[in-house]
């Protein structure tokens, strides 16, 4: 028995199942056996004692270089304080994660913009893409040709940093649009394929991060926040003991438990958009000007040696630390 | 003193060419709208020949994209278009990559 299993007793997950947990922003989560815990706002002295970890990564997101409609008027602005805020992290993370929609229109000059002021992290950076980032009339072949070497099928690959096992999926491309449904995102078939292959043989206690832009349950069906196949890759996972989900797309933190899975969706580095069927569609939230950086912002996710499962802090540009 | 004619008759098959499409049986061409994360109108019945632009009136960027592929734009921003012509009878759906719940039909007859 590992360390982390011993963190991870399964009654603790069993109680959780189907839990759902909004967080406001600001606030420094841990996640242990399943269970995530708030341990205080950042800045606290409980967010001090997270900042030490054996692996250390950064999540950004949702970046829409070339947006220039008032919700923001300049997100090249707002990634570039997105790189500084990580840069000034306590504990530097080794690596960027960047789960989509770096580009607003999938423009060459767009991507350019984004990766050179990604670039003065001075990381390596894995990136997946957005459908903002597939929507040339090529159908991702841009995107494709640009940041998809050495990646398999269309985009998706896995890696292994720190005995954590990474696997960063594509939900962009397959999509049944229909009258009457809301058209919801697929990994499709080849993709599934391939996962089920990757995990195969893994040893159960090893931890996953799964990395894809649309969120991997649905989170409101009316506005396509789903992928309609996610279950069978989650099915893929129900072995290991500690899966954490990363998303993108919603600009908005949502966080839900389900047995051993916790998924998080992240705040976009651009702007907001509404709550679930808050407004008549999803289109750019509007917040006051001043407010802005409330809303946006980049996380990190630590690895600690003592739990296994990662403790995940969101960093609003508007807060400390 | 002859330099000047053909240039004059030059001219007159300029604007000849520029009043051949009214000439010509070919029909009207069709607007369709993007506002509001919809398509207006979602159905449009048209004859063959008619060329068809999408005009985005919307906040956010879409695609107007046959779920067969016979006619893919790139991301339309905000005020951009797409200008596709239908030659041959039959019936196409398409819809937006980016908000894939955005659906509509084209009836060519």
């Amino acid at each position: 028995m590992t360390e982390r299993d011993r963190a991870n007793p399964e009654p603790n997950r069993r109680r959780v199942l189907k839990c759902m947990a909004w967080a406001g922003t600001g606030v420094l989560w841990a996640v242990r056996g399943g269970v995530p815990r708030t341990l205080g706002l950042i800045g606290d002295a409980a967010a001090a004692e997270a900042a030490q970890g054996d692996l250390t990564f950064a999540q950004i997101s949702d970046s829409h270089i070339g947006f220039h409609l008032p919700a923001n008027p300049d997100p090249a602005g707002t990634l570039a304080e997105s790189i500084a805020r990580i840069k000034a992290m306590p504990v530097q993370p080794a690596f960027l994660v960047h789960t989509g929609d770096i580009s607003h229109l999938s423009k060459p000059a767009e991507w350019d913009t984004a990766v050179q002021m990604i670039g003065e992290a001075n990381k390596q950076v894995y990136y997946i893409p957005g459908e903002h980032d597939v929507a040339d009339a090529d159908n991702g072949k841009a995107y494709l040709e640009r940041f998809g070497k050495g990646t398999q099928g269309r985009g998706w690959y896995s890696f292994d940093v720190g005995g954590v096992h990474f696997v960063a999926l594509v939900n962009v491309f397959e999509f049944s649009p229909g009258f009457k449904s809301a058209g919801l995102a697929k990994l499709g078939e080849e993709q599934l394929e391939w996962l089920e292959k990757d995990l195969d043989g893994r040893s159960a206690s090893t931890p996953l991060v799964v990395l894809a832009h649309l969120p991997l349950w649905t989170v409101y069906e009316q506005w396509g926040w789903g992928t309609a196949d996610a279950g069978r890759a989650l099915g893929y996972m129900k072995r290991f003991g500690s899966v954490t989900v990363l998303n993108g797309h919603i600009h908005q933190i949502v966080q839900k438990v389900e047995g051993n899975v916790t998924f998080h969706t992240a705040m976009g580095t651009a702007y907001p958009q509404p709550a679930p069927g808050a407004a008549p569609h999803p289109g750019p939230l509007q917040v006051p000007a001043g407010e802005l950086r409330k809303y946006i912002g980049v996380r990190s996710v630590e690895f600690r040696s003592a739990s296994g499962a990662p403790a995940l802090m969101d960093r609003p540009l508007a807060s400390q630390g | 003193m002859l330099r000047p004619l053909p240039f004059i008759a030059a001219l007159a098959v300029a604007a000849a060419c520029a009043a051949a499409p009214a000439a010509a049986d070919a029909p009207a061409p069709v607007t369709v709208e993007i506002r509001d994360m919809k398509y207006a109108p979602d159905t449009l019945t048209i004859p063959a020949g008619t060329r068809v632009t999408w005009v985005n009136r919307d906040q956010m960027p879409h695609t107007v994209t046959d779920r067969g592929r016979a006619f893919a734009s790139a991301a339309l921003d905000t005020g951009d278009s797409y200008s596709y012509t239908f030659k041959t009878p039959g019936e196409f759906t398409y819809f937006c990559t980016i908000h894939p719940f955005m659906v509509a039909r084209v009836v060519v007859k």
